[in-house]
């Protein structure tokens, strides 16, 4: 056991946490400019970008905390209730 | 080694460039103020080597040391009182940390009233806080146990923050000649401090302050409380090798005087215990069997040696510059409680005053010791506390 606790950054150290959301943000593709400003606001670094700037959100860690819907440019990320996106009840 | 002239302050200044510390971050506060006022000019005139960060309190000056030793640097810093309260979060966290940051601190009185003058409170309030605690009581022993601090600190065994408290004005302002080390002299004593745990380093990332919930959080705290105890037997090997290599000792974790046969032993921290030592001599003079043990050690407080001096002794008056308020002297408590399991238990009286830098002169300590050798004498305690000088 060290002296004083710390941690190596990996993926998930605990737990998915995404479990925590209420609201997940939604991408409206067909009006989405690649712009990456979703991806530059992202607090906990859960939206992944491909090469041409294609933004994902990473739900397993995502927090629904709404930053990217607010400062999308193009106002095409809505924010839909979990349940209503998973299906789940 | 050269003898060199100079106030507490200043001689503190220089111990951190003999220690080659990398690290100052201070902010000003009276009496300390000249510590890092004379790093300033060092830092300027290119004697002092390391970093001087100019922060905008002291709380970020603890801080911005937590950073700097967290990256792996030796960092120091200086304060008194409120200044060193405003540090209080981010001394709770340097110690859980185990960072070895020093920290000279002038005592002084906590306001209000407003007062520049020793008090013990400040310190004595941040005993819990896991911080190593030596008492000074000259410009010299001032120097070389902040040099020997940083030693103190950085062993694996320990890796605990210390912090070297001498009294406000009757040190940091009076001038009074020191051992001045050169940091080629203390390379040997003092090698260059590598974390030997975690570092923060970007190219090898690490998160340090996490989440950690009740599985284990209590044995870290454990971990802390060993450290702290081991010191008490990692100082002496400490002071040994400081004692062979530079010829300077200070008397241990309690410094002792005519304390073999005395039977009545005068405990103090700080300059009143330099002080004592003519009021013993004086009443030895007199013929009265008296010593006096000056703890310079008070976190881990040094249980076995006041044990040992309790098997020999009738009685002890314990003097304390600082009072935790409705329980009494500080040492005072620690004493009494060291001895409740130990099966010498002699008288323990407990003396508070000096308070907001009120003298204590020798004829004040030759009155509280004359009055504990009347309680052996008489085989009554009397009052178990006794504030010393206190105006009707």
């Amino acid at each position: 056991m060290p002296k004083s606790p710390y941690s190596v950054p990996v993926v998930g150290s605990t737990g998915k946490t995404g479990s925590w959301r209420t609201f997940d943000p939604v991408i409206d593709y067909d009006s989405c400019s690649r712009c990456r400003t979703c991806w530059l606001y992202c607090p906990e670094a859960s939206i992944d970008l491909e090469e041409d700037g294609t933004p994902h959100i990473d739900y397993d860690y995502c927090k629904g905390c709404g930053i990217c819907a607010q400062v999308c440019p193009k106002k095409c990320i809505e924010m839909v209730r979990t349940t209503e996106r998973t299906g789940a009840k | 080694m050269k003898t060199m002239l100079m106030s507490a302050n200043y001689a503190a200044a220089r111990a951190v460039v003999s220690a080659r510390v990398e690290v100052v971050a201070a902010y000003p506060i009276t009496p300390a103020t000249t510590v890092p006022e004379q790093i300033a000019l060092l830092d300027e005139e290119g004697i002092y080597k390391g970093e001087f960060i100019r922060v905008e309190s002291e709380h970020s000056a603890m801080f911005a040391c937590i950073g700097a030793s967290s990256a792996g640097a030796r960092a120091f810093t200086a304060t008194s009182s409120n200044g060193l309260l405003l540090m209080d979060e981010a001394l709770h966290w340097a110690a859980a940390a185990r960072l070895p940051i020093v920290l000279a601190n002038i005592n002084r009185s906590v306001s209000p009233s407003w007062n520049i003058h020793v008090t013990h409170d400040d310190s004595m309030s941040k005993r819990d806080t896991g911080w190593i605690q030596f008492y000074v009581a000259s410009v010299d022993e001032f120097y070389h146990t902040i040099i020997q601090a940083f030693r103190l600190a950085e062993d694996e065994r320990v890796l605990m923050p210390v912090m070297v408290s001498a009294d406000g004005f009757v040190l940091s302002h009076t001038v009074s000649p020191f051992d001045y080390l050169e940091p080629e002299e203390v390379d040997e004593f003092l090698p260059p401090y590598k974390p030997p745990h975690w570092v923060m380093d970007p190219d090898n990332p690490i998160s340090h302050g996490n989440i950690v919930f009740p599985e284990y959080y209590q044995e870290f705290r454990y971990q802390m409380h060993e450290g702290s105890k081991n010191s008490l037997k990692v100082y002496p090997e400490i002071e040994a090798e400081y004692k062979k290599l530079f010829g300077k000792y200070f008397g241990g974790m309690i410094a002792q005087h005519r304390c073999d046969d005395a039977e009545v032993v005068f405990t103090a921290q700080g300059t009143v215990g330099a002080e004592a030592i003519d009021a013993v001599d004086e009443l030895r003079e007199q013929g009265y069997k008296v010593g006096v043990a000056r703890i310079r050690m008070y976190r881990p407080f040094p249980v076995e040696e006041i044990r040992k001096l309790a098997s020999h002794v009738k009685a002890f008056a314990s003097f304390d510059r600082g009072v935790s308020y409705g329980f009494g002297g500080h040492a005072a408590n620690d004493i009494r409680a060291a001895l409740y399991h130990s099966p010498h238990r002699p008288f323990v009286k407990s003396y508070i005053g000096g308070l907001g830098g009120r003298d204590v002169t020798v004829e004040d300590i030759k009155e509280i010791i004359l009055a504990t050798v009347r309680a052996v004498e008489t085989g009554e305690l009397g009052p178990e506390e006794t504030w010393h000088d206190l105006l009707e």
